[in-house]
């Protein structure tokens, strides 16, 4: 009877040799194993068999049985494999270099700016204010030193509203507030005022590529007992140099403000040429960046501070101004132009 | 204003110093120095005294002449020459050959067949004054052959000062004052100004002035006769032109020389025009003729100058053309006066007339100056005219003084303001120098204020501080970091959470911030039908396209995303801005930070577009204030709302602002085919809300439940009522699957999730929920359309 299980076992061995996939695979393993297949045929012949027969018989047929299982087990897995690396590789090759759907958004220039300056200023201890649009003439001029019939008040110069009040023009004009706000602390504390106020600003003039009646500025403030030039100096310095992120020289001059004295032009080394001289600077090496000064007495008269006791140094910086030198905007129109095409280049800048 | 370093030399002596060096120092002490620096005559050489000794006419020429020309060597020299005012004996400026005129070596040079052998020059040609009309006529007594630049200030270094930075400083208006500067900055002495001795004119008759006005504050005068004199020397012609004033005749020169080196103006009267000065005012406008020739209107406010009822100038701005002096001019009246700063600015803004008087005026001169400033004058004209007589007293009319000014400080204040250590010794020498009186005893500072720095300059301690530091130099000063103590700097929440809505709008959601302007602009509302509101109005805008301050940032978004329709078939925008609404109680502007959100889409449909705006602002709040936005219905009031879907938003019972679709009259105007929605909310509002912490709860290890219900119902609000109702703590998710409307009506269906912390669930407890808020919306009429599937 062996050569039957010999046959069996030729052709199971030629059929799953033409096996080219699971479905023929499964035809074999139930033709062969199945409920009627030919091993389970080959076995119901064991009942003409004498039991000596039936015994090496049986052997032989379970001996087959189990090499059948496992050549389709094996082949089963040879089909899996064979079937993975079919789906890969039927994957495409994607072109990598087709270049990116950012979908970004964007921050007003000004944002970016006034963060980075923001920043530099509570990293030392400066408290970040806001202030209103509209003031009163007190809070603008009056409270700052500047009398009555000073040109900064001439009517060309301020957008005045029907009830009185005005556009700032500047935000020093939040300086009286300022330091109400946080006289009793530096006098009954000893805590130090040192705050910054960046804020939108407005002059009633003609606008061109250099000119806008609408801008922002910063405004920084510190008071306390011994504040010194030496001090505003380094602050300034320190400042400046955390803002271009690179040493910066700056300079000095006299500058008239009411609402400082001494008042001063702060001039930096050119960014561009470094101080040797070049066109953007016209060829001096230096760019006038920012009026700063010894704050007022008769100022820190009027925010509740004796300025026998006090002294402090106030600077105005532009941001307005900065965002157009950092970005290299030429026209400054452009920053309240609504324009997507030039204000969505400006992503987060940190 | 320009200034000559020659001028500024005839009070301080330089010797050994470099000019140029000074000149930056001076900037850095005193007041911007503009970048360009002139050299003037450096480019001119060889230029000497000639005498014409013969004129011919050139044979085939009509404007030659051919000249033998004297200058001072063996033999004549031969030269053909243009100019119409060739004379025989004329003494002229004479370039020899070898000379330099700017780029230009004279050389021998063939002239219609004829050599010239040098060139006559003129003034123009030598760069100092515009006059081409001939060549050069001398003079003066001069020897020929005399190199031109050893007797004339042709060579000088000019620079430029900054008006703007000289504002607060009337004493810099001449140059006699910036010479002060420089002495200070220099460490030499300034030298006194040259003037004549008045006194020995005292016995003389007075000018008849009286001051009826108190805005004048002092008036000086003298009176002159015998004046022959009507061209000026050219040294004096040569430093007007070169500080940018044009040479006119003798009188008017000399008074514009004194205004450029003291900073006084004054005025010549022809002084057969002038008996009785009177300065005053008038009850009446009228109308004035100034030396200009310009017809201008007077007003009640302007201060005149007049003879007798007649006025004759307008104090302190020009003076009038029939008053004026002319060529045959041999009497004069002269002015020399101070006047209110304020009254004089405000006169020129309303004249629209500013003059290099009324410019120095506007700056709170020194009335000390007044009889100084006439001392000089005669000097400098009887030096230049011996014929020329005083004829008058000096006439004095001083209306008002200023007070003195005296200041007290110790070395110590000058330690803590500037937190360097500037010696006794230094403090003494710089305020002594700029003509401050200084007494010193003991650290004790006591300080006389100068004239010229006390009509509103120096008035307290602090500007001492400004005196002493510029000199010393700011370039000089120790840094040193504030000795102040440091605390924890805690930002504020409206400032935070404004940065966080910006991040999640820019970052999370790709939109653009903007910024647009605090007004409305007529025109672009106009274009898009949107109305104007009433609200605050400027007064004084140049523009009339933009008197009224906006209400809200809308409508101005609203005329961005006009502007920006090519840009993109979709794009979302938002600003942080500024609004007003009206007034307050007490009448100033009530003021509101908002934000503004506007999405823009021709490619989702105005559903999905409406609801892609509701969940950002939902996940605004959801992520900076852990809460959740509810939304009423809201009626339109605004040209630009539409009708429907106008929503009030809450958070934590606080009213935020509005969501909204753009009513179409103006999104079809914007573009036909867009969905337009947007949001405003006010972002004090919205950083008043307290931020909700968060509650962590551990996940149950017990079996959840889920149940989905679909009730019939048009909108999900009162099932959620229902549920939050129900109140119970089982319920740990609300969703809302499926929403669909058959002929039944449109019906909702919710999944509830229910899970317990400790233990599994039973059937009845879940059931009693659900059964509890299904009869809670069947007394609404609102029915449970399928069942619980447990």
């Amino acid at each position: 009877m062996t050569e039957k299980t010999t046959e069996v076992r030729q052709s199971f061995l030629a059929a799953l040799e033409g096996v080219q996939n699971m479905d023929e695979l499964e035809k074999i393993r139930v033709e062969y194993t199945g409920k009627k297949g030919y091993v389970t045929e080959l076995m119901k012949e064991m009942k003409s068999l004498s039991n000596e027969e039936k015994k090496a018989f049986g052997q032989a047929v379970n001996v087959l049985k189990n090499e059948i299982n496992e050549l389709i087990t094996a082949k089963r897995e040879e089909l899996r494999q064979k079937e993975i690396e079919l789906e890969n590789s039927r994957m495409p090759e994607f072109d990598i270099s087709v270049p990116a759907d950012l979908k970004r958004g964007s921050y007003h220039p000004i944002t970016l700016v006034q963060r980075q300056c923001e920043e530099i200023f509570r990293s030392m201890g400066f408290a970040v204010e806001d202030y209103s649009e509209v003031v009163t003439d007190y809070e603008c001029f009056e409270a700052l030193n500047i009398p009555k019939d000073h040109p900064a008040r001439d009517m060309q110069d301020t957008y005045y509203l029907d009830n009185g009040q005005l556009l700032k023009s500047h935000t020093s004009a939040a300086q009286n507030a300022i330091y109400k706000k946080y006289k009793d602390t530096l006098v009954n504390e000893g805590k130090p005022i040192k705050a910054i106020f960046p804020g939108r600003c407005f002059r009633n003039e003609a606008t061109d590529a250099c000119h806008e009646n609408t801008f922002f500025q910063m405004e920084g403030v510190m008071v306390d007992r011994d504040i010194s030039i030496s001090n505003l100096i380094f602050f300034m310095k320190t400042m400046l140099s955390e803002v271009f992120q690179k040493d910066i020289k700056v300079r000095l001059r006299p500058g008239f403000f009411p609402f400082v004295e001494p008042g001063f032009e702060l001039d930096i080394s050119c960014l561009i040429c470094g101080g040797e001289g070049c066109p953007s600077c016209k060829h001096s090496g230096w760019l006038e960046l920012c009026p700063c000064g010894m704050i007022h007495p008769e100022v820190l008269k009027a925010g509740g501070i004796d300025p026998e006791e006090y002294t402090g140094f106030a600077f105005g910086l532009g941001l307005t101004r900065l965002a157009m030198m950092k970005y290299g905007v030429k026209d400054i129109r452009d920053l309240n132009s609504g324009s997507l095409k030039t204000l969505s280049q400006f992503t987060d800048d940190k | 204003m320009l200034l000559s370093m020659n001028w500024i030399s005839d009070y301080v002596d330089f010797t050994g110093l470099d000019k140029l060096e000074l000149i930056n120092k001076f900037s850095l002490s005193t007041a911007e120095v503009e970048n360009e620096i002139f050299f003037k005559g450096s480019d001119i050489n060889g230029i000497v005294c000639a005498e014409i000794k013969s004129v011919e006419d050139h044979p085939e020429s009509r404007k030659l002449h051919l000249l033998k020309v004297d200058i001072g060597e063996d033999e004549l020299v031969d030269v053909v020459c243009g100019a119409p005012n060739v004379r025989v004996g004329m003494k002229t400026a004479f370039a020899k050959l070898g000379a330099q005129i700017g780029d230009i070596t004279i050389a021998p040079r063939k002239l219609a067949g004829y050599t010239s052998n040098g060139m006559c020059c003129s003034e123009k040609e030598l760069g100092i004054s515009d006059s081409n009309d001939g060549i050069m006529d001398l003079t003066d007594d001069i020897p020929l052959g005399t190199d031109l630049k050893t007797v004339y200030d042709i060579e000088d270094i000019i620079f430029e000062v900054d008006n703007k930075s000289l504002t607060n400083r009337p004493d810099l208006w001449g140059h006699y004052g910036i010479a002060r500067e420089f002495a200070a900055i220099a460490g030499r002495e300034l030298k006194p100004l040259d003037t004549a001795d008045l006194s020995v004119y005292d016995d003389l008759e007075k000018v008849d002035v009286k001051i009826e006005d108190p805005l004048c504050q002092r008036y000086s005068s003298i009176k002159f006769e015998g004046i022959s004199r009507h061209v000026s020397p050219v040294n004096m012609r040569i430093r007007l032109y070169y500080c940018g004033m044009r040479a006119l005749n003798f009188l008017a020169d000399i008074t514009n020389y004194i205004m450029l080196e003291m900073g006084q103006p004054m005025h010549a009267f022809d002084a057969r025009k002038l008996e009785n000065i009177r300065i005053k005012r008038f009850d009446k406008p009228f109308t004035f003729k100034t030396l200009d020739g310009v017809e201008r209107n007077i007003d009640e406010n302007t201060l005149m100058i007049c003879n007798g009822d007649t006025p004759v100038g307008i104090a302190g701005i020009m003076g009038g053309l029939d008053s004026e002096i002319v060529e045959d001019t041999s009497t004069l009246t002269l002015e020399s006066a101070t006047f209110d700063a304020v009254s004089i600015r405000k006169s020129t803004v309303r004249l629209a007339h500013r003059t290099d008087a009324s410019m120095r005026y506007e700056k709170s001169l020194d009335p000390e100056m007044t009889t100084v400033a006439v001392a000089r004058f005669v000097k400098l004209l009887k030096d230049a005219d011996s014929q020329a007589k005083v004829v008058s007293a000096l006439t004095d009319e001083y209306a008002f003084k200023y007070d003195k000014i005296n200041l007290s400080f110790n070395k110590a204040f000058v330690n803590k303001y500037t937190g360097i250590d500037i010696s006794n010794d230094t403090i003494v020498k710089t305020l002594t120098a700029l003509g401050f009186g200084v007494e010193l005893e003991n650290d004790e500072f006591s300080v006389t204020v100068p004239s010229w720095r006390a009509t509103k300059d120096v008035t307290i301690k602090a500007d001492i501080i400004e005196e002493i530091t510029r000199i010393y130099g700011y370039d000089n000063f120790d840094i040193n970091t504030a000795k102040a103590p440091i605390y924890p700097v805690r930002p504020a929440v409206e400032k935070t959470d404004e940065n966080r809505i910006k991040d999640i709008l820019v970052k999370r959601y790709s939109m653009h911030e903007l910024h647009s302007y605090v007004w409305a602009y007529y025109d672009e509302y106009k274009a898009l039908g949107i109305e104007i509101e009433p609200n605050v109005e400027l007064v004084n805008a140049t523009n009339p396209n933009i008197k009224t301050i906006r209400r809200s940032i809308v409508p101005t978004q609203l005329c961005q995303v006009k502007y920006n329709t090519a840009y993109a078939p979709e794009f979302a925008v938002f600003e942080i801005g500024k609004v007003v609404n009206g007034y307050n109680e007490a009448g100033l502007c009530d003021e509101h930070k908002k934000l503004a959100i506007t999405l823009y889409s021709k490619v989702a449909d105005m559903e999905t577009l409406y609801f892609r705006l509701r969940d950002i602002l939902a996940v605004i709040t959801d992520d900076i204030k852990h809460r959740p936005l509810t939304f009423e219905k809201a009626e339109a009031t605004h040209s630009y709302q539409h009708p429907k879907n106008l929503n009030s938003i809450y958070c934590d019972g606080k009213l935020l602002g509005e969501m909204g679709i753009v009513n179409a009259t103006v999104s079809k105007k914007i573009d036909k085919k867009a969905n337009i929605v947007y949001a405003e909310i006010d972002v004090e509002a919205f950083a008043s809300i307290s931020n909700a912490s968060i509650k962590y709860e551990a996940p149950s290890k017990f079996p959840e439940i889920e149940i989905d219900l679909s009730f019939v119902s048009n909108t999900f609000a009162p099932i959620s009522k229902a549920i939050s109702d129900a109140n119970c703590a089982l319920i740990k998710k609300v969703e809302v699957v499926d929403t669909y409307a058959d002929e039944n009506g449109k019906s909702i269906t919710i999944r509830l999730l229910f899970s317990h912390p400790e233990r599994t669930l039973t059937k009845e407890e879940v059931l009693d929920v659900v059964n509890g808020i299904a009869a809670a919306l069947e007394s609404q009429d609102i029915k449970l359309k399928n069942g619980v599937a447990l």
